[in-house]
Order: structure tokens, then sequence, then C-alpha cells
């Protein structure tokens, strides 16, 4: 099966690419197959869903009607509601993410270029990165109040742990070889950064990014059903306490749009920052 | 063993436990723990000289002292066996799950493709959305909190396995074809031995997130007897002993269960050293 798989599949796709006019070449058209295979499992579950609502088999208290639901949305679309908790949400992550990022940006290049360093202040990060900061959110709510700076403190910290994690595992895994090259051909300390650690390390340091950010949002989530008076994680609440479950839904539903474009938007980045990386370095 | 016992046995060095205690502390790196005992120092430091109010900060005899009290005459063993009894339910349950959707998930393409996909976005949507869901289905007691420490564990467990089991290599598969095995021989030769690696980092993500789900369940949920419990108790009452207390604990299990992991994929999985 795959033996014939893979000698058939250059001669499908060799014509595709001379005409490229066609609408739907069997690369699209496999690609268009696989979205559609993909939706039909959602699809078949809101049909089932909808079909149970309106047949009353499903109460109204476990989930409402998918066009209750819809409906729900339309008005918080159209009074600028949702909006406004989807930016306050989206304004804690960024300016959350953005301090957590630097830190641990900065923090992991010490922990991976300096070994003296690494041997002070790493294990002591390590043993707070252990305890997750969900236990520490009492605590800190103690110290900073329950404020925006509180969001930002505990999204940060959370974002920046990954992060810290990844660049100096990236820097500190830069392959003897390539090291011994740059030591070869006589390069300064800037040009060895530059042209040796920098591209090296860079794998490592995007995927601490991307886990950093879907930390980020994963933990403003949580800091938000914790004490906040807006955003999508105080919707939900809100809609918990009114028993309004289609606004807990409608906001569940933003969350995780919001968490995919952004996986997708930082997947996106990686590939652009890394061109020479291919997808034949996955298989082993 | 027995190849060992061929060897003869060599003249054993007489035991001198001081001078091994000596070469183990030369070769300890000091370095980490000269800053934890500086963080210990300041803490006292900054209790001692009131740089910070003793209301925001207890000093570390407090909290061995608050340790001993709930020992002796608290119920802080009980509150952390109750957290434990309905983290390894939910583990249980929600890896259990996992398993079974992420098996079929990596043996079936026809399952792969169609429900796949919306086991890849369910994912994307951050775990804690769930709790206002979840509470309102199974109510925020027991139930409530297992079945989000469940959902938690599902989520990387089923993810890993499918991949481990559905990602075989190319070589193995066109070697399996070769050979003529049958499904089953393929599934079990192949595929499982391939995946175990996977299906482990998953178990290792699912204790990780369920012992958060653990923690977040009894902080957002109904006040249980429970180690979150007296987190919640600590931070409304202002007592900061127990509020340290209950952290180091939480620390103390987190660490715990990583150790374990980290143990025991390092010893069923000595045969894939690459």
């Amino acid at each position: 099966m795959t033996i014939s798989q893979t000698l058939t599949a250059p001669a499908r796709s060799a014509p595709a690419r001379g005409g490229g006019a066609v609408l739907l070449s069997p690369d699209r058209l496999a690609f268009l197959k696989t979205v559609l295979w993909g939706l039909s499992f959602p699809a078949g579950l809101l049909a089932l869903w909808w079909v149970s609502s309106a047949a009353g088999w499903l109460p109204e208290q476990i989930l409402p009607a998918p066009p209750v639901i819809w409906q729900s949305f339309a008005e918080l679309l159209a009074d600028g509601s949702l909006w406004a908790h989807t930016w306050a949400s989206l304004q804690r992550v960024a300016i959350g993410f953005a301090f957590g990022a630097l830190f641990g940006l900065v923090f992991g290049a010490a922990a991976g270029l300096s070994a003296t360093f690494r041997a002070y202040f790493y294990p002591p990060v390590q043993a707070v990165a252990r305890v997750n900061v969900l236990a520490w959110m009492p605590l800190l709510a103690l110290f900073v109040g329950i404020d925006e700076a509180l969001k930002y403190v505990i999204i940060a910290w959370s974002t920046s742990i990954p992060i810290i994690l990844g660049t100096a595992r990236g820097i500190e895994n830069v392959s003897p070889a390539l090291k011994e090259l740059g030591a070869a051909l006589n390069f300064n300390t800037r040009d060895n950064l530059r042209l040796i650690v920098l591209p090296a390390a860079l794998p490592s340091v995007f995927t601490g990014l991307r886990e950093g950010l879907a930390n980020a949002w994963q933990t403003l989530v949580l800091v938000e059903l914790f004490a906040s008076f807006e955003g999508l994680g105080y919707l939900m609440v809100w809609g918990r306490q009114l028993f309004q479950l289609e606004l807990v839904i409608v906001s569940m539903i933003v969350i995780g749009v919001i968490g995919l474009v952004l996986n997708l938007v930082l997947l996106w980045i990686e590939n652009l920052g890394q061109p020479w990386k291919t997808e034949a370095g996955n298989e082993r | 063993m027995s190849v060992d016992s061929i060897i003869p046995p060599r003249a054993v060095p007489a035991p001198r436990p001081f001078a091994a205690l000596g070469r183990w502390l030369r070769g300890l790196d000091w370095r980490p723990v000269a800053s934890f005992a500086a963080i210990i120092a300041i803490w006292f430091a900054a209790h001692e000289f009131n740089w910070v109010r003793a209301k925001f900060l207890p000093s570390p005899v407090d909290v061995v002292n608050r340790f001993w009290f709930e020992i002796n005459s608290g119920t802080i063993l009980y509150d952390l066996a109750e957290t434990l009894r309905r983290n390894i339910i939910g583990l249980a349950i929600g890896s259990g799950i996992g398993l079974a959707l992420g098996a079929v998930l990596g043996t079936s393409r026809w399952v792969a493709r169609i429900v796949g996909p919306t086991v890849l976005a369910q994912r994307q949507t951050a775990l804690f959305a769930w709790v206002p869901l979840l509470s309102v289905w199974f109510g925020g007691a027991d139930v409530g909190k297992i079945a989000f420490i469940a959902v938690a564990a599902f989520q990387p467990v089923v993810v890993n396995t499918w991949r481990g089991l559905a990602l075989v290599p190319k070589t193995y598969r066109e070697l399996a074809e070769a050979l003529s095995f049958t499904r089953w021989d393929y599934v079990w030769l192949v595929a499982v031995p391939n995946a175990l690696p996977a299906i482990f980092t998953g178990l290792h993500g699912a204790l990780i997130y369920a012992w958060l789900a653990t923690v977040g369940s009894e902080l957002f949920l109904n006040i249980a007897p429970g180690l979150g419990g007296r987190l919640s108790e600590g931070s409304q009452l202002f007592e900061i002993d127990l509020l340290f207390l209950a952290i180091i604990l939480f620390g103390l299990v987190g660490l715990f269960y990583n150790t374990l992991a980290e143990r025991t994929e390092a010893a069923l999985l000595r045969w894939n050293k690459r």
C-alpha cells in the first residue's frame, strides 16, 4: 500500500505543477477533502444537538439550542459588549505576554550563555516554576491586589517559564561541530552569536515562544475566573451565575477560536523566521 | 547477571564512609545551594527587619511550626488525602478515555480523518474555560471537580497516543509490509512499541495537567476538604503561614509526580536509547 503510494505520488502531482491554472489541482482537491472530512464530525454533532434540542430531549439548562446561542452571540455582538470583553482580554494577554517574553528571552539567553549565571540563578527559578502559577495566585493577590497588575504579573509569569526553558536549552544544545567551526574560522563573539548560536537556537526559542503564548492564553482565562470585572473569563462567570448557559458557550467558543488563531499565527511566524526548515526534518 | 558472577570479585576497598562523604561534598556544585541559602536568608532578614509587614510574610519558622501544628492537631493530612483521591480518580478516568480514543484514532485512518481535527481543535480551548460549563453539568462538588480533572488529563493523552501510533517511520512500515505482517502483528510488533515513548509523554503531561486542574478545581468550584480549600482559607482569613504551607505542599506533590513520571519513563523505555 505505502510502497505503491510513494511510487505513484510524484507522478500524480507532476502534471499539476505544469497546469497551474487548473482550479482544483490534485493537491488542492486533497486539501479540500481533508477539510471537509474534518468538518463532517462537528457538523454531525451540531445537527444532533440541534435536532435533540428541537425535539426537547436536551433540557435548556443542560445545553441551550444552537439558535439560542447564535441569537445571544448576535446580541452581544450588536451591543458591543462581546467586543469590549474580548478587547480587555486581548490587551491583558498582550501586555502580560510582552513582559513575560522579554524576561524569558533575557533570562534564558543569560542562562544559556553563561554557566556561572546558570549555576546560581537557574535552580531557584526552576523550583518556583515547579509550583504552578495557580497555587501562587492567592499569595500574589495579597501582594499586588486583584487589579490589572495581578493579571499582568500572572500572565507574564506563566509565559516566561517555557520561554526560559526553550531559550536556555536551545543555546546550550548548539552542536559542538558548529562551535568548532566558529572557533576554526576565528569568529569574534558577535559573529559567533549572530551566525552560529542564534540560528541554531532559533527552533527551540520559537517552540518556547509558542508554548509561552499558549500558556498566556490559558492563564488569562484562569485569572479572569479568579478575579475580574470584564473580559471573556468574566463573561463566563457571569453567565454561569445567571444560569445563562448561552453566554458561557459563546465565550468558550470565542476563547477557543482566538486560541486557535494565536497558535496558527505563531506557527506562521515560526516558518517565516526559519526559511531553511523543511518538513523533511520531521521524518526520522 | 550470570555473566557478572563469572568475573572474579574485585578487591573491594575498605569502606571509608567519611572519605566518600568528603568526595561527594567536594563534587557537589555549591552555587545553587548558595543561591537557595541566600533566598532563605533574605526571607529571614525581611521578616526580622520588617522590610515587609509581618502580616504579608511569615518567618520560615512560623511555616514549620504551622506544619507541626497541622500534623498534630489539624486536618492537613486529611486534606492532602482528599485532594490526591480526586486527582487520581480524575487522572484514571481521563487518561483511560484518552488512551482508548487515541488508540482508535491511531489505528483507523477513517476515524482520524473524521474525528481527528475536532480533537485537535478542542485542545486549543483553554482548559479552564471548561470550568463554568462543567460546574453546571456536574455540580461544583466532587463529581464536577473529578470531571474537570478528567478533561485535563484526557487532552495530552489522546493527542500523543494518536500521534505515536500513527506516525510510524516509513522504513518500519515497509519492513512490516515486506514481511507481510497481519494487521494484528503490525499493531503489536511495530505500532505499539513505536508509540510507547509518545504515550508516556502524553501520560506525563496528563499527570501535570491533572495536578494543575486539581488545584484549580478546588479554587474555582465549591470549597471542600482539600489543599485548595486550605489555600483559599489561608488567603481569606489572612493566615499567611497556612498559605505558604499549602503552596509548599502543592509544589512538593507536583515535584513528586514529575520525578515519578521521569523515573518510570526512563526505566520502562531503557531499550529506546537510540
